[in-house]
């Protein structure tokens, strides 16, 4: 298998997206309700929803308390959302590989050619 | 009751300005004034009973990913994880249009297995699901599992044996996985709403008829399913053409197949 781009740039890169996204796009979403919303409406039982208990977090509903300009809290929340998301999941799989005990020593011999089941094998 | 609490957001100033009309609650105001409206089950909306079952069933799940991510991960695959589910919460909160005054989101389950396999995968939408639930408010505490459920075990479990079965029709190619990937996420989504509706069946509040909260439900995530699959079609495919060795759902594919540039050469 031909990796066309370095590990190193591939994350970059990635992460440049997510960042972008959670940024930059993320305060153009569109306001209508979703799916779920929608269904409850119609269905008459949005109004069983009870409010959130965490719901005076000063990032609840995906704004930065304190920040007036709306896309700029919404594009904040995303960045502290998606920071956040990366070194949570980092982590615990860091957990799960070191508990696991699986193929110990790769982490001295990057294997940049082989696959992922050959690594890990 | 609407909790005045951000004084500098729009978003909270309409919300603090509306009074507790006709018993509505924030999270209906939330809909008609939040801009993000990523929106996952409240609590509430399916009981007690139920919410502890699922919250059993998910606990159970995320411990078997748990115990058999082991098996999915490398060290590249650490990093590439919290890249994926880094990616997740993002596209998540880009809410698409579907039809007359609906929204839907990506749920990314069949995205991160794909990309991951379905144990580490399903782990990862379950993070981004506590995160949203946790930091952001968005997801009930009590209906944490069934979020979990339906949004991480659901999709990324369900909608990978779907990723499989299309795969085996679909030619060997990075263009087939692609497409195949495209399909389980949209039946994927649908799945996550089935699940949904079993569950507003079993202990939903409200008084909804279970039939027609099904069909609503099915009728309007088919189409968001279809964003779903274009969303995740088009991410396999770039990840394909720049990284194909990192796609665990095209780990056997032969590696000529994946190395289109060098048999051509």
């Amino acid at each position: 298998m031909t990796p066309r781009v370095r590990f190193g740039a591939f994350l970059a890169a990635g992460l440049a997206i997510v960042v972008l996204i959670a940024f930059l796009v993320s305060p153009s979403a569109s306001s209508k309700p979703d799916g779920l919303e929608r269904v409850a409406q119609d269905q008459g039982f949005s109004d069983e929803a009870d409010d959130h208990a965490l719901a005076s977090s000063p990032t609840a509903d995906y704004g930065v308390d304190g920040v007036d300009d709306d896309r700029m809290s919404t594009g904040l929340a995303g960045l502290i959302g998606v920071t956040v998301t990366f070194v949570l999941t980092g982590a615990l799989f860091l957990a799960v590989r070191r508990r696991s005990g699986a193929d110990g020593g790769d982490a001295d011999h990057p294997a940049r050619t082989s696959s992922p089941e050959g690594a890990a094998s | 009751m609407v909790p005045d609490r951000a004084p500098g957001r729009a978003r909270s100033r309409v919300t603090s300005a509306i009074p507790n009309i006709g018993g509505a609650n924030r999270w209906q105001l939330r809909t008609i004034c939040s801009t993000v409206p990523t929106v996952h089950v409240p609590d509430g909306f399916i009981d007690g009973p139920t919410s502890v079952a699922l919250g059993v069933v998910a606990a159970g799940g995320v411990g078997v990913a748990l115990r058999r991510a082991g098996e999915e991960l490398d060290e590249r695959r650490v990093p590439l994880a919290g890249l994926t589910a880094a990616f997740v919460f993002a596209v998540q909160m880009v809410n698409f249009p579907v039809i007359s005054g609906t929204s839907g989101h990506l749920l990314g389950g069949v995205l991160a297995a794909v990309l991951l396999g379905p144990w580490v995968g399903s782990l990862c939408v379950s993070v981004v699901i506590t995160v949203q639930a946790v930091l952001f408010a968005d997801g009930g505490l009590t209906a944490l599992g069934i979020n979990i459920v339906n949004m991480a075990l659901v999709t990324a479990l369900g909608g990978y044996l779907v990723f499989l079965l299309a795969k085996k029709v679909l030619p060997h190619t990075p263009g087939g996985v692609a497409l195949a990937s495209g399909i389980a996420a949209s039946l994927g989504v649908v799945l996550a709403s089935l699940a949904f509706s079993l569950e507003y069946a079993i202990g939903g509040s409200g008084g909804a008829s279970a039939t027609t909260v099904t069909a609503s439900m099915v009728g309007v995530h088919v189409l968001i399913g279809i964003g779903e699959g274009v969303i995740t079609g088009l991410t396999v495919s770039a990840v394909l053409a720049s990284r194909p060795d990192l796609v665990w759902g095209a780990r056997d594919l032969p590696a000529p197949v994946l190395e289109p540039s060098r048999t051509a050469a």
